[in-house]
């Protein structure tokens, strides 16, 4: 190739700020997202293992009912919706904390992210832009996983423990239950800009979601009891049930609220050192 | 987005850039014009790299101040629009194709798809643009670089080492480029530390040596200025010429029978001696160097490792 070719062809199209602004940036992380393959997958498989274990562990339930001890029966009957979300669900947060981290470690890993800094130099709207789209595809991921595990799951329970959608706050719990997935999703994408590693990254989340929590209940008497349900993936998770347990502190509404401020804070720290340390 | 009025002159202040105690880019002030290309040279280690990173404000200055067109980089609203830089070709992700790590960036600056196309025919990628960029070699991934530079049809062009991994007819297609995007007035800054490569293509010259400011000049300047001061002197009466030459403060550096390579004395002033003692000479010759030696000459102090030969060794 020895062609020395024009380089000046576009009459610089006319710029419309305004199009150009958030709305260009949220169609570039939309095009970033997209267009890794791996990424697609992921979040299809978190559709489809979703509702594998959803059907697994109610169709177990279903199966061992009679052998089952009063106690956990009452537990269930009392709120059918947190068995049947929960099966899929614990799968479902793990998968989204390992994308959300990938999603952001990944441009650092590859160095995209200073092809993504020369485009954009304020450089937090980036990370707004990611997090925004992030958050609305797993919203989108999380019901079409959400929903139809609780049809498939109320449907195996239904001669054991009966529930509708119509039951107060069944509803919500199962919208909740993509709402914090996808809140979850931006605390991952967090830690993933302040670690800018994926595995360290990776561990950082699991280790606040999945390891925190039981660490906190071995924390002795009420002070344990307060910290377990405060911490974000506790407080977040009460916005899939239906309604507030005995035991627990929080209402779901509340306890998605401290999870949204934990997330909001987590972004904060974010966005300053993404502003402030070299890229 | 930058004036069309206002020169789009990469100006640099007293700039500065610590990692710890180590001090990468040590004070350096000079501006860049355009309608010219110039070179960034220095040896590796120089602080080529990171000048460049900071006058992009991917790195932030510890001092001083980085300027294109009078205003700092982040202050640019479109700056892939006024800034195309090549910094680092592999910044792309292994699972995204070309296509699309060109539309993400287009998208930012509100490029229509039409550019991506162009930009894709302009490097020579189009028939590969849909494959993973993971795939490519370490050539295209050059090329794709450069189009990512050329992206927002830029009038200044900021281009880290962009001939390395390109074969012989890659980097004469850079040249090419190069000189053309100069010539139609834009900013053109390339760095290498490859004399040859500067000696074909740049005519300015910055050239830093431990993240110091060595020489800001054209690149003939440069060249005349490393070799003033060596003379190929040749005379049957060498030996005694010799002694002459120390007597008046010259510096004989390389002799074999009747030829001698003066140095500190220029060809007049050895002249004189040699008319003054009676000394016949066959020949008086300064020396024009390359713009490899003049640049051994005036960057071997500053060097991290003087002897140790990274530069110039694998000149193409």
């Amino acid at each position: 190739m020895t062609s020395v070719v024009a380089t000046n062809p576009i009459p610089t199209p006319p710029i419309d700020r305004h199009k150009i602004g958030i709305a260009g940036l949220l169609r570039s992380e939309w095009t970033k997202i997209r267009s890794v393959r791996s990424t697609v997958w992921a979040l299809l498989i978190l559709v489809v293992l979703a509702l594998g274990f959803t059907t697994l562990i109610t169709a177990l339930i279903s199966a061992q009912w009679d052998k089952t001890d009063i106690s956990q029966q009452r537990e269930i009957l009392a709120d059918p919706t947190r068995t049947i979300l929960g099966a899929g669900f614990q799968f479902s947060q793990l998968a989204v904390c390992v994308l959300g981290v990938l999603v952001i470690a990944n441009e650092y890993s590859s160095g995209t992210i200073r092809a993504s800094l020369l485009a954009v130099p304020r450089r937090t709207p980036i990370l707004a832009a990611k997090a925004l789209v992030f958050a609305a595809l797993v919203f989108v991921v999380g019901e079409l996983a959400a929903f139809p595990s609780f049809f498939i799951g109320a449907a195996i329970l239904h001669k054991h423990a009966a529930v509708s959608l119509g039951d107060p706050g069944v509803l919500r719990a199962v919208i909740g239950a993509g709402l914090y997935l996808s809140v979850l999703g931006v605390f991952a994408i967090a830690i993933g800009a302040l670690v800018r590693h994926a595995a360290g990254g990776i561990t950082g989340i699991i280790g606040f979601v999945l390891v925190l929590a039981p660490l906190a209940q071995l924390l002795p008497g009420s002070a344990g009891k307060h910290v377990h349900a405060y911490l974000p993936s506790e407080a977040g998770s009460l916005i899939a049930s239906p309604r507030q347990a005995a035991d627990d502190l929080l209402s779901p509404w509340q306890g998605f609220g401290v999870f949204c401020l934990w997330t909001a804070a987590l972004m904060l720290v974010a966005m300053y050192a993404l502003k402030h340390r070299d890229a | 987005m930058l004036n069309r009025a206002v020169p789009p002159v990469i100006e640099v202040r007293d700039l500065t850039k610590k990692y710890g105690d180590k001090t990468v880019v040590d004070h350096l002030t000079f501006t860049v014009q355009p309608g010219a290309v110039t070179g960034f040279l220095g040896p590796n280690g120089a602080g080529k790299s990171t000048t460049m990173r900071l006058i992009v404000g991917l790195d932030r200055p510890s001092s001083g101040s980085a300027t294109i067109g009078g205003n700092a980089y982040a202050e640019l609203s479109q700056p892939l629009r006024v800034v195309g830089a090549l910094l680092d070709a592999s910044a792309v992700h292994p699972g995204r194709s070309a296509y699309n790590h060109l539309w993400y960036l287009a998208q930012t600056q509100g490029l229509p798809r039409q550019r991506v196309d162009e930009v894709l025919d302009l490097v020579g990628l189009r028939d590969v643009a849909r494959k993973r960029a993971g795939s490519f070699s370490l050539g295209m991934g050059q090329r794709l670089g450069i189009a990512v530079a050329l992206l927002g049809d830029p009038q200044v062009l900021i281009l880290d080492e962009p001939v390395n991994g390109l074969d012989p007819d890659g980097i004469l297609w850079i040249r090419n480029l190069v000189r053309q995007l100069a010539s139609e007035g834009r900013t053109v800054f390339v760095s290498s530390h490859l004399m040859s490569e500067m000696a074909m293509t740049a005519e300015s010259l910055i050239v830093i040596g431990r993240g110091r400011l060595i020489a800001a000049c054209s690149t003939d300047e440069f060249i005349e200025q490393g070799s003033k001061r060596s003379v190929l002197v040749k005379s049957p009466d060498a030996p005694a010429l010799r002694d002459l030459i120390a007597s008046a403060g010259g510096e004989v550096t390389a002799g074999e029978d009747d030829a001698i390579i003066v140095r500190l004395l220029d060809a007049p002033q050895i002249g004189a001696l040699a008319a003054t003692a009676g000394l016949v000479l066959h020949e008086l010759t300064p020396q024009l160097a390359s713009l490899e030696d003049a640049y051994m000459e005036q960057t071997h102090n500053s060097m991290d490792f003087s002897g140790h030969d990274g530069h110039g060794a694998n000149t193409p």
